[in-house]
């Protein structure tokens, strides 16, 4: 069966909530009744069919064409399926993603995969700020699941971070990992200022050395045990997270942030 | 039935349920890895007094091991969850926690959950810190070598323990020789141990005794040295010596498994061996559900 596409005819004025079309909600649908579906644009509603070219059948393969950063709320709290958007999207990609796959095939904007609870994001090109954070008020980011950016992410990555992993081959900007409650965070790249800002739990893996805040002690180099099989789980990613050369487990160990309660942790890799 | 001059006694071994888990200690070397094993399945050769029994199961290769480090696979077999679960917590705290470089992982994914290093993360006094890699969660605890590293859970599943079989000789060195030839053999099959020492048992029981207190003794219709002092002697005049296996397993076909390459072996060495007699522990069936009957397990 052939994937449910959306070619994107028009490149919208307004920005457009794409949260309709996920791949739970066109379960059973008629392809007459999703192109019939509003979208909010800007202020007014406009239908699917206005924007889209819409084919294909199979509504657990969407497939988004032509995508520009106007999109925003793609796969927002998918439930399983297969979300693959080829160009840009938008703010909120991913967002309170509960299962399935999202992969873009461009750039992300701001609060990519944030309050996402499981499932696994992939984003090609960068993402914006707030990847896989908190929503403004919140106080959990994301709880589970995985978000692969093989370009560079903004600043605040993983701010509120609960549980699940982020990986980034490029770099991160400031605030990576600020108010980290648990999880991990890869970044392969260099790292901003203020890196793991307030966190208490956690770990910021990490491949060159940052400029740590004062807040944070040195432990010490170190082998450890789960590194090889964190690494190991990435063997199944197309990233270079899962060639074995850039793998390790000695690494350089700094504890904090001590300014709140100190239970994170650094880790640098350090060169055999 | 009779293979090389040996006779196979139409006769069955009774086993009872179970409750098992396995669990996999790895180690910076074979050595390491071996020596907490053996410290976690020590004294526990069998649930009448020791709350469990627990033997190796085989030695795995780095490539076979979560961590990617020489390790052992160990099986603890209880009669109930609620005791498998303390055992399994008790000797994983105080033998492998304890055991330098050690690491401890799940050996079955399904099954009940009972806790591995879910409650041992406590030693960590706060210090510790728990990953979830693939679905699964682990728990890192900080220790003077390092970090332990412990998966919170591994699975207890139902299995079946007691199966046994009785080797009958000429003489004691003989009897031995034929349990550690079966011993060797039996040790390649999965999902089973033989909890005694070495795997033999020399001293095989009978339910209850004269004395009130206790409700196992020794199981005279086969002591050689009774013979003529005991009316029930299962032992003719030319048996000098008995000697008996003990498998806990996963299930009744890893026991038949194991029970039929054990006889085999006794059998290869023959009757020119000194190998008389292939009996079991057969209680009537009062002991358990499970009964292996030889001469089907070796037909």
């Amino acid at each position: 069966m052939s994937a449910l596409t959306f070619t994107l005819k028009i490149r919208p004025e307004q920005r457009v909530d794409m949260s309709p079309l996920v791949c739970q909600k066109l379960e059973n649908l008629e392809p007459v009744e999703i192109a019939a579906i509003k979208l909010h644009c800007g202020k007014k509603k406009v239908r699917v069919d206005e924007l889209f070219a819409v084919s294909g059948f199979d509504t657990k393969h969407i497939l988004i064409k032509n995508s520009v950063a106007k999109l925003d709320y793609i796969g927002k709290e998918l439930d399983g399926g297969v979300i693959r958007v080829e160009g840009d999207v938008g703010a909120y990609c991913g967002m309170g993603m509960k299962s399935g796959v999202i992969k873009v095939f461009g750039n992300a904007g701001l609060y990519a995969g944030c309050e996402m609870k499981k499932g696994q994001l992939e984003i090609d090109g960068n993402a914006g700020d707030f990847l896989g954070g908190a929503l403004a008020g919140n106080k959990m980011g994301m709880k589970g699941g995985l978000i692969l950016v093989k370009g560079n992410a903004g600043d605040r990555v993983g701010d509120h971070l609960r549980r699940g992993t982020i990986l980034i081959e490029g770099s991160a900007g400031d605030y990576c990992g600020s108010r980290m409650i648990a999880g991990t965070i890869a970044v392969m790249g260099n790292t901003g200022k203020f890196l793991g800002h307030s966190m208490r739990r956690g770990t910021l893996l990490l491949w060159n050395a940052p400029k740590l805040p004062a807040s944070f002690n040195d432990c010490g180099s170190h082998t450890l045990a789960f590194l090889p099989m964190l690494f190991k789980s990435f063997q199944s990613l197309n990233s270079t997270f899962a060639l074995t050369e850039n793998a390790f487990n000695r690494v350089q160990r700094y504890a904090g942030d001590m300014s709140e309660i100190g239970r994170g942790e650094v880790l640098v890799r350090i060169e055999n | 039935m009779i293979i090389n001059g040996v006779q196979i006694d139409a006769t069955f071994a009774e086993a009872f349920p179970m409750k098992g888990t396995r669990a996999i200690i790895t180690a910076q070397n074979e050595k390491w890895a071996m020596i907490a094993a053996q410290a976690m399945t020590g004294f526990a050769t069998s649930v009448i007094a020791c709350g469990c029994e627990a033997g190796i199961e085989r030695v795995l290769s780095p490539n076979e091991t979560p961590d990617g480090r020489p390790g052992v696979s160990i099986m603890i077999f209880a009669m109930g969850g609620k005791g498998l679960a303390k055992q399994l917590e008790t000797r994983a705290g105080q033998c492998v926690l304890t055991s330098p470089t050690s690491a401890l992982f799940a050996g079955i994914d399904g099954g009940i959950r009972i806790p591995l290093g879910k409650n041992l993360r406590y030693f960590g006094d706060g210090f510790q810190t728990s990953k979830v890699i693939s679905g699964k969660r682990y728990w890192r605890i900080p220790v003077m070598d390092g970090e332990f590293l412990a998966e919170a859970t591994t699975g207890q599943v139902d299995a079946v323990g007691g199966g046994n079989f009785l080797v009958l000789a000429q003489s004691q060195p003989q009897a031995l020789a034929a349990c550690e030839a079966a011993i060797e053999e039996m040790k390649k099959i999965p999902n089973v141990i033989m909890p005694f020492p070495g795997g033999v048992v020399r001293s095989g029981s009978k339910v209850g005794s004269k004395y009130k207190t206790l409700n196992a003794s020794t199981n005279d219709a086969f002591c050689p040295t009774l013979k003529g002092s005991t009316k029930k002697t299962d032992l003719s005049p030319d048996v000098e010596s008995v000697m008996e296996i003990v498998i806990d397993g996963l299930s009744k076909e890893d026991i038949d498994k194991a029970m039929r390459v054990g006889i085999q072996a006794v059998c290869n060495l023959g009757v020119e061996n000194g190998i008389t007699r292939i009996s079991a522990g057969n209680y009537g069936g009062k002991l358990g559900p499970f009964h292996f009957h030889l001469q089907e397990i070796m037909a």
